[in-house]
């Protein structure tokens, strides 16, 4: 294994100069305890610390950290005790002369110490003026300040705390946090680190040397050795839990593998009449080329699948005096004529949007821009055999939008659809309440809203304790009769949709704030890397 | 959804009450509207420079609530402090009613018209703005920025009916504008608005039709020409005491709608609202307008109650529906039928669903009563392909590769060009609309998001070593929607060396994952029947000469590339701007299905 920080403690610091290891366990023959900053003062702390560390995690020493302050002297207070104070200079100065001109003592001591020392001599009674010159008044003094600092110097500490900070603001002192050790002998104390192996290995195994070798201690301060490991991307590690969710609920998946849809199944099935804003080029991506759609028909690759998938249910919900034949097939030409009635000349209970409805409109093509394009079409195969079914789908949905912090031109669209007999409002929010548990969110409340394929509509909140306050989590509702009817499911059967982003969920319980670091190119793979797992009902 | 900023004072005054922000708040809430903000207490200097204001959040299908007048209208009769007013016609005493006469030119251009005169109307200052707020929010919403409808007023006493509706030619239709002081011909009225900010984009509506809409008076003074602007002649002030509506659309229900919503927010204010006559022979569009009774519809007392598991009876149902505006009785033929009135103001009412809706918000969503009503189970089913892809998903990053998610859609250069590959027109979906170069197609190929991916990771130690498992999309004449998706896997690895022999052993590794074995080409070729793959060496621009090999694989008996591995050419590397070497490896999975 390797040394460094990670792993069993590194080999004994050796440098030429000195072995700070053995320069420990020589002195502490010699006399304990020893305080490190006295009997190494020239070695640096950290230094001395990683050598103790080395013995005592071996028991050799053992050790105490203290905590001081140290006062230091400055550049400017060492030539002060190495050359007298500035009062002390000019003092000299007039004695040595006899008598100085004012204007050349400058010249003599230097600017600083002419400025300074003036003014403190004449304080002090050591000298006077005497018209242009400087002359002495007292044939010796005691040189305080000096004495003062020099004393500091030596013990590092002053116990005067008024002169202390008068010292500091004169800039003449620093204060410093220093740390230092005093070592005693440790149980297993030796005069000499003894020879250590660092790992155990098939060699020792087979002579059987681990018996007596010395092994090394571990550090268990440090990591562990780098994982060379690959991850799955956080959004689709949010998009496995809603899945499992669903599944857990007994939902099937739906066949969104098709990013491309027509007017007609990802609006005008929907009852999103042709005028509506969300049908503008601002909004929804259209298609160029492939021009056109053709007109809804029969799909038997993806109609196979969904056999597949619900093979399942078939088997276990059949009675005994079923053929099992397949139902009646759908007629896509009715649908299609249902939907222009409903749109332009209102049908099924409906007064509908009364305007002109195009089929050309209906016919081009776009990139989906919500999943619900998707249920919609598992919605109207429903009607061959209407039934209670639970479906669900996690998919990229695309919106023609100016990208910034929230907004992708893409995105996915978690969305669940329930169709039943007799389902009320209140059964939406039941279920909603114990589908979002999972997720730890508790107390939904619910505001109407307004959506062209539900009625109801309502969007879901729930309290977020975090941010502690109500927030938006999705939106639900009852699909509309006139989506509905137009494909031949029976009036008393109801179909709740409810649908969120997968990318919301996702930024809050990771907490991204800008879309573009979690979907897109632009993905930090270290972050990818060190997501920690999913679980949606813990935080 | 469109945000109305109203008086905070003003709409309090009107509710007659005070509000603290989390009450006034918790009542949006409940009725269906959302407070965006209340001004007072944002700490913005122009915010604090002004009286109090709320923004609210009105739901599109709601153009009842787009001025003051409708939100404090509708507050108050949910809170039942009023009821909705009946709105109601009152013919001028001479009989005569405002006639507008409609040429059959119009067709060419906008067909119809509507309107309604507003007599005696006392305008303030909050008043008129708010009447020019509200069209303006109309044009913006329902009218689809002024393309289905649009909104003329004028002052009635500064012209003189009968009034056209005509459509003539651009430079036979001169008038001086609103607010300007200058005569201009329809043309000239086109270069003169080309630049501006407010109306520059409504221009192309009539641009380069050979006839412009217009509407006249007796004394060929210009009204407006829809849906551009109005004459200057007959501007509204505060002092004008009789208004004019006009409304010209291609939306015969969307014309209404207008008329409708205009009436009910502002006949308030108004002693009387005068219906006008239309003649349109042509189009069988005469009439008299505005019809203000309201429309009769039949809801279900069952259903009502079925849907939202409530259980009240034909009055308790009328009492709560009252609160929304309806006026509902029992029906006389049949006692689980109860006849709606539903109001001018609600044109967002389709479906007996619209009005149950608005029962549960008159009953309060929140207080429904919250039970599953069936106990059903189904039987989960994970779609097929997905299943397939979450294996390999899980066994790229079970030997060491990170998942990475581009975006699926991508310019045209990254997908073609930058990868030495050519446009052969009968593949890549393309895009009509899209704002930026970055989104030209749906991508035919994992490599271009992955390598933009490495791109923006350069900092990132070497090697790097990703994949991503998603669609690309193709043209496909076959299908309904003239595509299809296709399920790829790819991967790619930068390094100090190519990392050939890597994606060359993810290959192995995910083939051993799906049961597909290692076979010589021999083998494979031979025995059609052994269900192994193979690789061989391939020419592709793409890679380096001589370092790329096609993927071959043996199903029921045929032989299929599946997709294509090897070192990236320099010239790849230079337009993605990678500074290692790169190998790459991306193959088709629906193949395993």
């Amino acid at each position: 294994m390797a040394g460094g920080t990670r792993g069993p403690v590194p080999q004994p610091l050796q440098t030429e100069e000195r072995n700070v290891t053995q320069d420990v366990l020589d002195l502490l023959d010699q006399k304990q305890p020893l305080q490190t900053s006295q009997d190494f003062p020239s070695i640096p702390q950290a230094e001395i610390k990683a050598a103790l560390d080395r013995l005592a995690s071996r028991s050799m020493v053992e050790y105490q950290a203290h905590d001081s302050e140290q006062v230091l002297l400055t550049k400017e207070a060492e030539s002060i005790v190495a050359e007298g104070s500035h009062e002390y200079k000019v003092w000299k100065a007039v004695k040595d002369a006899g008598k100085v001109p004012i204007k050349e003592i400058a010249n003599i001591v230097g600017a600083e110490s002419a400025k300074v020392g003036q003014g403190n001599a004449f304080k002090n009674k050591w000298i006077k003026k005497d018209a242009e010159s400087l002359v002495l008044v007292a044939d010796s003094v005691q040189d305080a300040t000096r004495d003062m600092l020099k004393g500091i110097q030596e013990t590092k500490t002053l116990s005067d705390n008024k002169m202390l900070n008068e010292l500091k603001k004169r800039k003449l002192v620093t204060l410093t946090k220093v740390i230092h050790y005093s070592v005693t002998k440790g149980p297993k104390y030796g005069k000499e680190m003894p020879v250590e192996v660092t790992d155990l290995t098939a060699d020792m195994l087979a002579s059987g040397a681990w018996e007596t070798a010395n092994f090394k201690p571990y550090n268990f301060n440090a990591k562990g050795a780098v994982q060379d490991a690959g991850s799955l991307h956080p959004l689709n590690k949010v998009r496995q839990e809603f899945r499992n969710v669903f599944f857990s609920q007994g939902f099937v998946e739906m066949p969104t593998n098709h990013y491309v849809d027509s007017g007609f199944w990802n609006f005008d099935a929907l009852f999103v009449p042709q005028q509506h804003p969300a049908r503008d080029v601002q909004d929804t991506f259209f298609i160029s080329d492939p021009p056109k759609a053709e007109k809804p028909r029969a799909d038997p690759i993806t109609e196979a699948t969904m056999d597949q998938m619900e093979a399942g249910s078939r088997k276990l919900f059949a009675k005994p005096d079923e053929t099992g034949e397949k139902p009646k097939p759908r007629d896509f030409e009715k649908y299609w004529q249902n939907i222009q009635e409903v749109h332009q000349n209102g049908a099924f209970g409906s007064v509908g949007y009364r305007y002109p409805w195009s089929a050309d409109e209906c016919l081009r093509l776009v990139l989906r821009t919500h999943t619900t394009a998707v249920s919609t079409w598992v919605l109207h195969r429903l009607a061959e055999n209407p039934r209670p079914a639970r479906y669900f789908s996690i998919d990229r949905v695309f919106r023609n939008e100016t990208v910034d912090a929230t907004h992708l031109a893409e995105f996915h669209q978690i969305e669940g659809v329930i169709a039943d007999f007799g389902l009320t409002l209140g059964g939406l929010m039941r279920f909603l309440e114990d589908f979002f548990s999972k997720m730890g969110l508790e107390n939904l409340r619910f505001k109407p809203a307004y959506n062209p394929y539900t009625e109801p509509s309502m969007e879901i909140f729930g309290f977020h304790q975090g941010l502690n306050r109500w927030i938006e989590i999705g939106n639900s509702g009852l699909f509309r009769p006139e989506m509905l009817e137009p494909m031949g499911l029976p009036k008393d059967m109801r179909v709740y949709g409810f649908g969120l982003s997968l990318e919301r969920p996702t930024m809050m319980k990771y907490g991204v704030n800008n879309i573009r670091e979690l979907l897109g190119h632009k993905v930090d793979l270290t972050w990818i890397k060190e997501q920690p797992a999913v679980r949606l009902e813990k935080d | 959804m469109p945000t109305i900023t109203v008086d905070k004072a003003a709409l309090f005054k009107e509710l007659e009450r005070e509000y603290t922000t989390e009450e006034f708040d918790e009542l949006c809430f409940e009725f269906g509207i959302e407070l965006d903000e209340d001004t007072s207490q944002s700490t913005k200097p122009e915010d604090q420079a002004q009286p109090p204001q709320l923004k609210i959040e009105i739901p599109a299908n709601r153009y009842d609530m787009l001025c003051f007048e409708g939100i404090a209208l509708n507050l108050r009769v949910f809170l039942e402090k009023q009821q909705l007013p009946k709105w109601t016609l009152t013919p001028p005493k001479s009989g005569e009613l405002e006639t507008i006469t409609v040429k059959e030119e119009t067709t060419k251009i906008r067909p119809l018209i509507s309107g309604v005169v507003l007599r005696n109307i006392k305008l303030t200052q909050e008043r008129y703005d708010s009447f020019i707020a509200l069209q303006d929010k109309l044009h913006q919403n329902l009218a689809r920025q002024r393309t289905l409808v649009s909104i003329g007023t004028h002052d009635l006493d500064t012209i003189k009916g009968p009034f056209t509706y005509e459509a003539l030619p651009p430079e036979d239709i001169k008038f001086i504008p609103l607010n300007q002081s200058k005569e201009l011909n329809g043309k000239e009225l086109m270069e003169f608005y080309d630049k501006d900010k407010h109306l520059g984009r409504y221009l192309h509506i009539i641009r380069d039709s050979p006839v412009y809409p217009v509407i006249y008076d007796s004394n060929r003074t210009v009204l407006s020409l829809p849906p551009i602007i109005n004459g200057n002649h007959s501007k509204i002030t505060l002092d004008t005491k009789n208004v004019l509506i006009e409304i010209t659309a291609l939306d015969k229900t969307k014309v209404e709608i207008v008329n409708h919503i205009l009436v009910a927010m502002f006949a308030g204010y108004a002693e009387s609202v005068e219906p006008i006559k239309i003649v349109s022979p042509h189009n069988n569009e005469s009439r008299e307008a505005p019809d203000l009774t309201p429309r009769q519809m039949q809801a279900e007392v069952d259903y009502l109650n079925q849907v939202t598991g409530l259980e009240l009876g034909p009055d308790g149902i009328a009492k709560l529906l009252a609160k929304m505006g309806y006026e509902v009785s029992q029906s006389n033929s049949d006692k689980n039928l109860l006849d709606v009135a539903v109001p001018i103001t609600r044109a967002d009412v389709l479906h007996q669903a619209d009005i149950m809706e608005d029962y549960a918000i008159a009953y309060g969503f929140n207080k429904l009563p919250r039970f599953y009503p069936n106990k059903s189970s189904a039987v989960a089913a994970p779609l097929p392909i997905n299943k397939l892809a979450d294996i390999v998903r899980l066994e790229s990053a079970s030997a060491g590769w990170i998942e990475v998610l581009p975006l699926i859609l991508c310019s045209h250069e990254e997908n073609f060009a930058w990868l030495n590959r050519k446009d052969d027109g009968k593949t890549a979906i393309k895009l009509a609309n899209p704002k930026t170069a970055e989104y030209q197609l749906v991508r035919t190929s994992l490599l271009p998001g992955l390598l933009k991916t490495i791109n923006s990771n350069r900092h990132h130690a070497v090697p790097i070593k990703i994949f991503e498992v998603s669609d690309v999309g193709y043209k496909d004449e076959s299908a309904e929607r003239k595509s299809r998706n296709e399920r790829h896997f790819g991967a790619a690895i930068m390094g100090k060396t190519s990392g050939f022999e890597q994606v060359h052993g993810l290959l192995d590794r995910l083939m051993l994952m799906l049961r597909s074995k290692f076979v010589t080409r021999e083998e494979g070729v031979k025995d059609p029947h052994m269900g192994g793959y193979w690789i061989e060496e391939v020419d592709d621009a793409t890679f380096l000469q001589g370092h790329s090999a096609a993927i071959k694989i043996n199903i029921y008996g045929k032989n299929h590339t599946i997709g294509v591995f090897g070192i990236l050419h320099p010239s790849v590397l230079q337009k993605f701007e990678l500074p290692y070497p790169v190998s790459t490896i991306e193959f088709n999975l629906e193949v395993f299905m």
